[in-house]
């Protein structure tokens, strides 16, 4: 939007809403909403604090060990699925049921499987992150253009070079979309593991918070939260950007 | 002596930003005949048809319709579009009476109107279909349709033919030389096509670019009245032919 | 060849179930009962009808909160996507929305509202909204400038356009984001089943876990997953029945 012949900048708006928080904070409307700039303070009190510090070490452990789970797993068997059929026709169903399923439903199978602990929200946000990464390997490959293949082995190129070469460098763009999407899913599930096995990480400190009835130490965590969540989606944006120049001219 | 003005466009700039689209530009279009404005891409003849169209402001300059200030869009004109801009969820019938649709008029009586319309382009039986159920080429006669469903007396035609193949392109030209016999309109016709232009025109105005002006206009004399299937083989038209590519070749990258 | 693929679905689904009856017969953990067993509570549980008591339960904040979420979602949708000014104000507070874990509200919402339905439609309205005021959003963004431009060459009224024009070029779009919305739903309505108050089919999960009859377990979690799925499915063909077409039909394909 532009005013008096200036450019806003997309997200400027927030600052309104702040301001807004802020009034409604001071007018003391409800209880819930206690100040932006008394939220601010208490992030800057709480950030450095052994308690935080250890909520946001487990949930970072919790969320690459998820992540990293998906990646390694998720794209070699979405490029597997994209190259053969029989696989494919096997395994596309049940990704694309677990793609829609209601993941929270499985998160007490996890705990009485293994445990009320990290093990148990490692695999929840794997899960969450996984299996749009293995449909867009799949779909970066299956688009690949048969000429592109036919070209590198015209020129001699063994399978293993084929593979690193063109069919990873072709479908990543696909493939980093969908990391995209999955990491962004991986941040919603840590974080639903950790609200229902709620012993451990940000979890266990909101559980600690709204008992206390701790208003601005909940909403200061909130927002570093969100903050971080919206920084990664951000990057990683960023980055499918930067290959997408030649997605779109293959 | 050329017969009365149509369209006059007068004096007409245009810039996007510090790009100067057109410049200065003043062109008389006939009544009851068609002129091409024909040039290489980016040369702006797009831009000037949709000023007269009324879809974007000219900077400086004025258009005339029939004597009257182009401010608008306007019921005395009719676009048919380069890529069809059909409504993918409407059928034939709906597509073609759209124009009159939003004028306000009454369901049976459009429905009449476009079915006569749609027969005079060679659809009949297609009423009911979908665009998507249709090829290039049956696409663009529904855009046709629908200009000439509306009545009015001057067709902006936005190089109709680039998104048909080359057969039905050819069937288009000639089907184009009986409709302006045939239904007493001005047509303005953007193509990119020496050939084409030559072929389907009563006067070409050639446009240059950066900025863009109109370099001359021709007027075949020789071929007009002559039977569709001679025309590419009169010298004249061959001779124009050539004339153009001479003095266009050296604006082609 | 259909028959392939469906022998294939067959065979796959075979092998799994078989998987999870073998490691249920080993078995891998004293909470792992086999496939069979946890069918059998279904059934049971089927036949006393518990289980339809507990989805009446489970689906009520669900349905409510979709309502809601799909009549302010679409709503704001349309508003940002049309105005300028409400884009700049609302867009960035969804884009937030849709990054961030939300469930992290959980804990807040039952502060201020309880343990009772009100906080359930909550948690599933801040799920399913931010995907559906998005994908309105774009879609009004995006719809086609050619068609636009047809329309107003037509003379279309801004009535019209909004009407005529842009909310059918949408509609694929909005449906598809109404679809990825009640897939948020279900997600919160569990979640808010198994994290506020255990209720319905939350419950049947809850109790038959802590009396460790782990077969119900199983079978109300492998019903809820088996009903969100076919029932999102059966929203997908819907989807492309209806909508057959309408993303073709221009020029480029």
């Amino acid at each position: 939007m532009t005013v008096f012949g200036i450019r806003l900048p997309g997200m400027s708006s927030l600052i309104l809403w702040a301001l807004l928080w802020e009034v409604v904070g001071h007018a003391g409307l409800t209880f819930f909403i206690p100040p932006l700039s008394e939220v601010f303070t208490t992030l800057f009190n709480v950030i450095g604090t052994p308690v935080f510090l250890k909520a946001l070490s487990e949930t970072g452990y919790a969320f690459a060990g998820g992540v990293l789970a998906a990646i390694v797993i998720g794209i070699p068997v979405g490029i597997l699925m994209g190259k053969n059929r029989l696989i494919d026709e096997m395994l596309l169903p049940w990704v694309n049921i677990f793609l829609s399923a209601p993941l929270t439903a499985l998160v007490p199978v996890l705990m009485v499987l293994f445990g009320f602990g990290m093990t148990s929200i490692i695999i929840t946000t794997g899960l969450f992150a996984i299996w749009i990464i293995i449909l867009n390997a799949r779909a970066g490959v299956m688009q690949i253009n048969r000429s592109m293949i036919e070209m590198a082995r015209s020129f001699g190129a063994t399978p293993l070079e084929a593979f690193f070469k063109i069919y990873f460098w072709a479908a990543l763009p696909e493939i980093l979309g969908g990391v995209r999407i999955g990491v962004i899913r991986a941040v919603k599930g840590v974080i639903i593991g950790q609200l229902l096995i709620s012993i451990v990480g940000f979890g266990a400190l909101f559980e600690l918070y709204s008992s206390n009835f701790l208003m601005s130490h909940f909403w200061a965590v909130l927002i570093v939260l969100f903050a971080l969540a919206f920084s990664i989606s951000e990057f990683l944006a960023y980055l499918e950007r930067r290959v997408a120049y030649y997605a779109a001219k293959r | 002596m050329a017969p009365q003005s149509a369209v006059s466009v007068r004096n007409v700039s245009k810039k996007y930003n510090d790009v100067e689209a057109l410049r200065d530009l003043s062109l008389e279009f006939p009544r009851g005949q068609l002129t091409s404005l024909l040039g290489p891409s980016g040369c702006g003849k797009t831009t000037l048809l949709k000023i007269i169209a009324g879809l974007i402001p000219a900077n400086s300059g004025e258009v005339e319709v029939n004597g009257i200030r182009v401010e608008g869009p306007g019921p005395d004109r009719a676009f048919v579009f380069q890529d069809f801009a059909l409504l993918p969820w409407a059928n034939v019938m709906r597509n073609v009476g759209f124009g009159l649709e939003l004028r306000g008029i009454a369901k049976s009586e459009r429905e009449a109107i476009a079915e006569k319309y749609i027969s005079n382009v060679g659809l009949a039986g297609f009423e009911r279909s979908f665009p998507h159920e249709l090829s290039g080429g049956m696409r663009q006669r529904v855009g046709l349709a629908r200009a000439l469903a509306v009545d009015a007396q001057v067709l902006l035609l936005d190089e109709p033919f680039s998104a048909v193949d080359e057969q039905n392109r050819r069937k288009f030209q000639e089907d184009m030389l009986t409709l302006v016999q045939e239904e007493r309109k001005t047509f303005i016709f953007v193509t990119h096509s020496i050939e084409e232009a030559v072929y389907v025109s009563d006067q070409i105005a050639v446009l240059l670019p950066r900025p863009s002006r109109v370099s001359e206009v021709i007027r075949p004399t020789s071929f007009r009245n002559k039977d569709a299937a001679n025309i590419r083989r009169d010298p004249e038209y061959l001779d124009i032919v050539d004339r153009i590519w001479a003095s266009l070749r050296n604006y082609v990258e | 060849m259909p028959r392939r693929s469906l022998i294939l679905k067959l065979l796959s689904a075979l092998i799994v179930f078989g998987a999870w009856e073998i490691a249920g017969r080993i078995p891998v953990s004293f909470a792992f009962p086999t496939f069979l067993e946890s069918m059998q509570s279904l059934i049971v549980m089927t036949v006393d009808g518990t289980i339809f008591q507990a989805y009446a339960e489970t689906l009520k904040p669900l349905v409510i909160g979709i309502t809601i979420s799909a009549f302010f979602g679409i709503g704001i949708g349309l508003w940002t996507g049309l105005s300028a000014r409400f884009d700049w104000l609302f867009s960035p507070v969804f884009i937030v929305m849709q990054a961030a874990p939300l469930a992290a509200l959980i804990p807040l919402l039952v502060m201020a509202y309880g343990i009772g339905l009100t906080s359930k439609v909550f948690v599933v309205c801040i799920m399913a909204m931010p995907v559906i005021v998005l994908n309105t959003s774009s879609a009004v963004r995006n719809t086609p400038a050619s068609i636009k431009e047809m329309a107003t060459s037509f003379l279309a009224s801004d009535r019209d356009l909004i009407l005529k024009i842009i909310i059918p070029a949408a509609s694929p779009v909005i449906f598809s984001g109404l679809r990825l919305g009640i897939s948020a739903g279900f997600i919160g309505a569990i979640l808010a089943e198994l994290k506020i108050t255990p209720t319905g089919v939350g419950d049947i999960i809850s109790y038959s876990r802590s009396i460790a009859d782990y077969p119900s377990m199983y079978a109300a979690i492998f019903s809820i997953i088996a009903l969100a799925v076919v029932f999102l499915n059966l929203l997908e063909r819907l989807e492309t029945f209806l909508f057959a077409g309408n993303n073709r039909g221009y020029a480029s394909d």
